[in-house]
């Protein structure tokens, strides 16, 4: 069966004669060796396909292969042809770039199924399984040759290098944890202020400005009942760091509406201000029904009211949203006239029941 | 020719392309042995077999296109104005995260097509995962000896998770930061430790100028890294101990039958995933995906309406929304259970639950031999009726997270959806658990009926005192092989001495327990021999006949033949 013989590649001289005890030399047990294998005896479990279906097979893969030929073709012209950079081009190139892609793919794989299905014999060999676990012997050399190591190393009769070992990589583990500590700040009192209670440059209050477009408000102009408006603190229009906890909404009210849960002295003429902030989770409780005067959070649904402290009414939250104390300055333009009494936005563990404790100053929130 | 008509076809010469390579690998790390084990190795057929595949293709298809993306994006929170092509933003100021996401969209050819490619393929892979552990939960094919293999998927399955919350967030677009900013909520809420580790996760304040950089460390190197070893580990665990195998004709739990690795399983593994990835090409062309440009930038002051996470979030969201607000201030600290409870139990339960299923089961059935035939689900009914109680659970708290959606799509209030909801998460597993457990049983009583009886034949016979049967014919062999591989459920021994006292290390409150669980669970509910699941015995004796025949059409599953 030999069709050409090794020793013309490996001369003689090149290939160690084999020792008694080694393995032996690798050109005779190549894995598809330059030898010609024997052809296979009939395997039981493989039963080759008609052949009319065969050559069927064997037509509709060629033609799968073909579609991919072309598809692939496509996308690399589509890649040239179609331009991106406005609306219109990347939606076209997008789609001759997918479209040829899919088909590609598409062709391959179904030629491959065909190919699989049509042409392979169908199978249905056998082959045993064996129990996972190795015999009793391995196990007990195995258990042997471990205690005998042990017993070399010395690990277990020498306690010295044992506890000094240990002792030596306690600290070394702890290293890299330690090393996590410049991650960030701690927290300190950080999340129980916002800006709100700084003043300008100027030493004046902040004012507050409409989201978005940074221009102040006059309480004269924010004057329809049922309003709303997305406030923050004017200087501070593009830091998300103070925004994620100073951002407030502006509700205007009619006075009679406004209940008790509303400190009255922190309104102006009906014109309400409480953190935006969800207590749940900290989402922005962006959404408001005029007719209700419910304030909706719509990561969970918190619902709030917002003629009564905007306490909770539905929901999750556990918290009423703060209110923000407000008032104008001189031009007539809202101003804040001092902090949230209590941390705004969602509770934490230091945070405690900082609504009762103002209460017991004599504050109402 | 031969090769097509012959019974003995003839193995052509390998070519010398191969041949050299091989026998040069050969001589240096002796591949030989390995290959002539495994070339032919033996894979089952059966579709379920491929649920898991999806996943792995599809993981496969997330980092080709990942890495793509990473030639353009920028993990940078620094602000800049945005004057690319897309003119509602121009002007705008925003991160270069998001400007980088949206130079890929729309001034990269192809980019647009790899990032939603890349979304899909995410979506695709964590539903493939479940699938596939739904496959092996079911059919029992994560008992022994593939325990580890089923805690590596539970890990698995963990990690995708995080892979997508970190992935998602990186655009930095407004959806993408509401639920950065959910994360952030309950990470804040844990106590002791919570502000801790929001502090030290967004370095300060949220949201800070350092979570996009770090969220995408963590995306791209640290989670991908530890997926790749796990799947890797995963399919050697497979490779080694042999794929699990449907009951049937000539399978047992000593052998695997199937088609051989090469060229069969390899062809059919190759063409599945071109269809994986054809499927994934053809939904990042059609079907759109996170629209970047139309949520505008990220900013803490701003969310738009019904922002959904992804599919596998949902069961997060919605266990939020139907949660009760319920806050404990103590001693000056605060425990916000409305955030800490459904943020932790839901997930903790599932995962805990899965991780250690296999072990609980051990336990409760005393059973330690190797499985390699697996369960059809109706033959371990408590085990599948507690699968189908956690799919019930999951599955209301992923519907209950788009309880917004629900009420604006069908006109339903919103409070009583959610109202609904709290209601529906304990009474829904409950009935889950009874009704999957009688149709287990229902099943089974079934099997036995088609082995007992037989199966209706279509001809219809007259017996000579006047009556009409249908006769039944034994079922098909491969259909009655697939029906006998049940075996009845392992069970503790009894082991009680004549006095009734029960075994050492059963006496206590936990081993009579165990004892009432095992009896429970296991043993034999519907004998496959005992056809209506009592006492009736085999119909041989002409005297059943005749009552049975009296009972006239009422009776059912009569057979002439038996």
């Amino acid at each position: 069966m030999t069709d050409h013989n090794p020793e013309i590649e490996r001369p003689e001289e090149r290939v160690p004669k084999r020792v008694i005890g080694t393995p032996p030399a690798a050109t005779e047990r190549a894995v598809l060796g330059e030898d010609k294998p024997a052809a296979p005896a009939v395997v039981a479990g493989v039963k080759p396909q008609d052949p009319r279906t065969v050559r069927k097979g064997e037509r509709l893969a060629a033609l799968c292969f073909t579609i991919t030929f072309l598809a692939g073709i496509g996308f690399i012209a589509s890649y040239v042809i179609f331009q991106v950079g406005d609306l219109d081009g990347t939606a076209a190139s997008n789609l001759a770039l997918g479209g040829t892609l899919t088909l590609a793919l598409l062709g391959l794989a179904l030629g491959m199924v065909v190919w699989a299905r049509m042409v392979l014999p169908k199978y249905s060999v056998v082959q045993e399984r064996h129990v996972m676990a190795s015999d009793r012997e391995v196990r007990s050399d195995v258990a042997e040759k471990f205690a005998q190591g042990v017993e070399e190393s010395g690990f277990v009769k020498r306690k010295l290098l044992r506890r000094t070992l240990l002792a030596a990589v306690a600290p070394l583990g702890l290293a890299p944890v330690v090393l996590l500590r410049d991650l960030g700040p701690l927290p300190e009192t950080k999340l129980r202020h916002t800006v709100w209670g700084e003043k300008t440059k100027d030493g004046k209050p902040l004012r507050l400005v409409v989201e978005g477009t940074g221009q102040p408000i006059r309480a004269a102009d924010f004057n329809t009942p049922g309003g709303l408006l997305s406030v923050v603190p004017e200087g501070y229009e593009h830091d998300l760091t103070v925004l994620a906890k100073a951002t407030v909404i502006l509700v205007n009210l009619r006075p009679e509406e406004i209940k008790s849960g509303t400190n009255k002295n922190w309104t102006y003429n009906g014109i309400v201000a409480y953190s935006k902030i969800c207590t749940h989770v900290g989402c922005p409780a962006a959404l408001y029904e005029q007719n209700t005067h419910n304030i909706l959070c719509p990561c969970h649904q918190s619902t709030f009211d917002a003629t009564d402290g905007a306490k909770v009414i539905f929901g999750p939250a556990a918290r009423p949203l703060p209110q923000l104390p407000i008032d104008v300055d001189a031009e007539g333009y809202l101003i804040a006239t001092g902090d949230f009494p209590v941390p705004v936005g969602p509770s934490f563990w230091e945070r405690g029941d900082a609504e009762a404790e103002y209460r017991q100053k004599g504050g109402q929130v | 020719m031969s090769t097509e008509t012959g019974n003995r076809p003839e193995t052509a010469e390998i070519p010398k392309a191969v041949s050299g390579p091989s026998s040069y690998l050969d001589e240096r790390i002796g591949a030989g042995n390995f290959i002539r084990r495994n070339m032919r190795k033996v894979f089952p057929d059966h579709w379920s077999f491929l649920l898991g595949e999806i996943a792995l293709y599809s993981f496969i298809i997330l980092l080709l296109t990942g890495t793509f993306l990473t030639l353009w994006f920028k993990p940078s929170m620094g602000h800049v104005i945005y004057d690319g092509p897309y003119a509602p933003l121009r002007g705008v100021m925003m991160s270069e995260a998001y400007a980088s996401s949206l130079h890929i969209s729309f001034e990269v050819r192809g980019g647009l097509l790899i990032r939603q490619i890349h979304h899909w393929a995410a979506l695709l892979f964590v539903a493939g995962m479940m699938a596939h552990m739904l496959r092996v939960f079911f059919t029992g094919a994560y008992r022994k000896p593939r325990e580890l293999n089923w805690i590596i998927g539970v890990l698995l399955l963990t990690l995708a998770l995080a892979e997508g919350l970190t992935g998602y967030s990186l655009p930095d677009d407004l959806l993408s930061g509401a639920g950065l900013r959910i994360t952030q909520g309950v990470a804040i809420s844990l106590p002791l430790v919570g502000t801790y580790v929001s502090f030290f996760l967004f370095g300060g304040e949220y949201p800070g100028e350092d979570v996009i950089s770090r969220f995408y460390t963590l995306h791209v190197l640290l989670i991908p890294g530890i997926l790749v070893a796990l799947v890797t580990a995963h399919m050697v665990l497979m490779w080694v101990q042999k794929h699990s195998q449907q009951p049937g004709k000539g399978r047992t739990n000593m052998n695997v039958v199937g088609g051989p690795f090469f060229p069969s399983f390899a062809l059919k593994a190759g063409s599945y995933f071109l269809f994986t990835f054809a499927i994934l090409a053809g939904l990042g062309t059609f079907a759109q995906i996170n629209p970047i440009w139309l949520f505008g930038p990220y900013t803490p002051a701003d969310i738009s309406a019904g922002s959904q996470p992804d599919f596998y979030m949902g069961f997060l969201e919605g266990s939020l929304r139907i949660m009760p607000a319920w806050e404990i201030n103590v001693l000056g600290y605060t425990l916000p259970m409305s955030v800490i409870i459904p943020a932790l139990l839901p997930l903790g339960l599932v995962m805990t639950g899965l991780a250690l299923y296999p072990f609980i089961e051990q336990w409760v059935t005393g059973d330690r031999s190797e499985h390699h035939v697996v369960d059809r689900p109706r033959n371990n009914p408590h085990r599948t009726s507690i699968g189908m109680s956690a799919i019930t659970f999951y599955g209301l708290l992923w519907l209950l997270g788009a309880n917004d959606e629900l009420a604006a799509n069908f006109h339903i209030s919103l409070f009583a959806i959610t109202r609904f909801g709290q209601i529906a998460i304990i009474v829904g597993p409950i009935l889950a658990y009874i009704i999957t457990y009688r149709m287990c049983l229902g099943l089974q009583r079934k099997d036995a009926e088609v082995i007992g009886h037989g199966v209706e034949s279509g001809v219809i016979k007259r017996l000579p005192h006047g009556e009409f049967i249908e006769v039944h014919v034994p079922p098909a062999e491969d259909i009655e092989a697939h029906m006998r591989g049940k075996t009845p459920i392992p069970a503790l021994p009894d082991g009680s001495d004549e006095k009734g006292i029960p075994p050492k290390g059963m006496r206590g409150p936990l081993g009579r327990l165990r004892g009432r669980m095992s009896r429970t669970y296991g043993g034999e509910k519907i004998p496959m021999d005992q056809p209506h699941g009592d006492d009736h015995g085999a119909h041989e004796e002409i005297g059943e006949h005749e009552e049975h025949a009296a009972v006239g059409a009422t009776g059912e599953g009569r057979s002439l033949d038996r």
